[in-house]
């Protein structure tokens, strides 16, 4: 896939008390993610190439993408597909990146959600709600052992851009 | 072209008049914010500076102090002549309880387009406020050197 036409409609910074090995482990795995990410777990074939997905704690396929870069613990990138109909083929597909950066005793890590085309403010509110919250609590995590469970419901301005436009929705 | 400004949200597992206290009092600001103290007597309308290590970095004017939802102050900074030129910013914190956490908004507006002080803190507000996470769920603040954020003119 080529992600040069990409470009980041979303970026987010966080500094966490932690290693980069370990940053990488808890972005990478089921056990960790299920804590900080609404309960979500994440399954990735960790090669250039191998399946990223994402199920809802009841299974259902929520995410599905591939690996586009891997580097641990420095970077990966993955394509990020919801799985709502018609999604993929009115909004076109999204890549996140992860880039993890020790700085001092501390990591840094930085998010980027890109697309390959301009997307509304309401629809790109999703993402600007959620990963605060999913990278807050994955934070809390790694510095406390506990993930606070933050609550929270897609945006209403994102579900009826996505309506308008004739995509599904739970 | 997106609008010249800076959007930051943490959740914190705190109390919202912790967290006030923590941004209002240079007790704490000194611990979570580079050695950063807050030299203001908090009346709207008063004189509002940032003071690190001795040195006035930032000044401005008390907007809005609404405990503890909503802070509000001008923010313009001194140090360097090509910043002091850019009219003053605003600064913008908003707590709303969330759940058993605290949602902190920050929101940093009104740049001069192609503002130098955009890009110094876009970089600087991340660390600040991930070190003042921190100090309120461990009780210890971060120690990122202030060189690694890249930020000209500050060490």
């Amino acid at each position: 896939m080529n992600i040069d036409k990409f470009k980041p409609a979303i970026i987010y910074t966080i500094y966490i008390v932690s290693t980069p090995e370990r940053v990488w482990q808890a972005l990478t795995s089921a056990e960790f993610s299920r804590q900080y990410f609404f309960g979500n777990a994440v399954d990735i074939d960790l090669r250039v190439g191998g399946a990223y997905v994402v199920r809802t704690p009841d299974g259902a396929l929520h995410i599905s993408g591939e690996v586009i870069e891997c580097d641990p613990p420095n970077r990966l990138t993955v394509t990020f597909n919801v799985n709502w109909p018609a999604l993929i083929e009115k909004l076109g597909p999204t890549l996140v990146s992860y880039e993890i950066e020790p700085v001092g005793e501390v990591v840094k890590l930085t998010l980027l959600e890109s697309h390959d085309r301009p997307l509304s403010d309401d629809i790109l509110a999703g993402g600007r709600s959620g990963w605060p919250a999913i990278l807050s609590s994955l934070k809390s995590l790694l510095e406390t052992g506990h993930a606070p469970v933050i609550q929270m419901a897609p945006p209403p301005q994102m579900l009826a851009a996505l309506k308008a436009m004739g995509i599904e929705t739970p | 072209m997106p609008k010249p400004e800076f959007i930051y949200v943490t959740y914190i597992e705190t109390a919202a008049e912790k967290l006030w206290e923590a941004l209002t009092s240079s007790e704490f600001s000194k611990r979570y914010w580079f050695d950063t103290e807050l030299k203001t007597d908090w009346k709207v309308g008063s004189p509002f500076a940032l003071v690190m290590n001795g040195t006035t970095r930032d000044v401005g004017e008390v907007l809005e102090f609404d405990r503890p939802r909503r802070l509000s102050y001008t923010f313009r900074h001194v140090l360097s002549e090509e910043a002091r030129k850019e009219r003053p910013t605003k600064v913008l914190f908003v707590l709303e309880p969330h759940g058993k956490l605290v949602k902190l908004t920050l929101t940093h507006e009104d740049f001069e387009p192609g503002s130098k002080l955009l890009d110094g803190i876009s970089k600087g507000w991340p660390a600040i406020l991930a070190s003042l996470k921190t100090m309120l769920e461990t009780g210890t603040a971060l120690s990122i050197p202030p060189a690694a954020l890249a930020i000209e003119g500050f060490q």
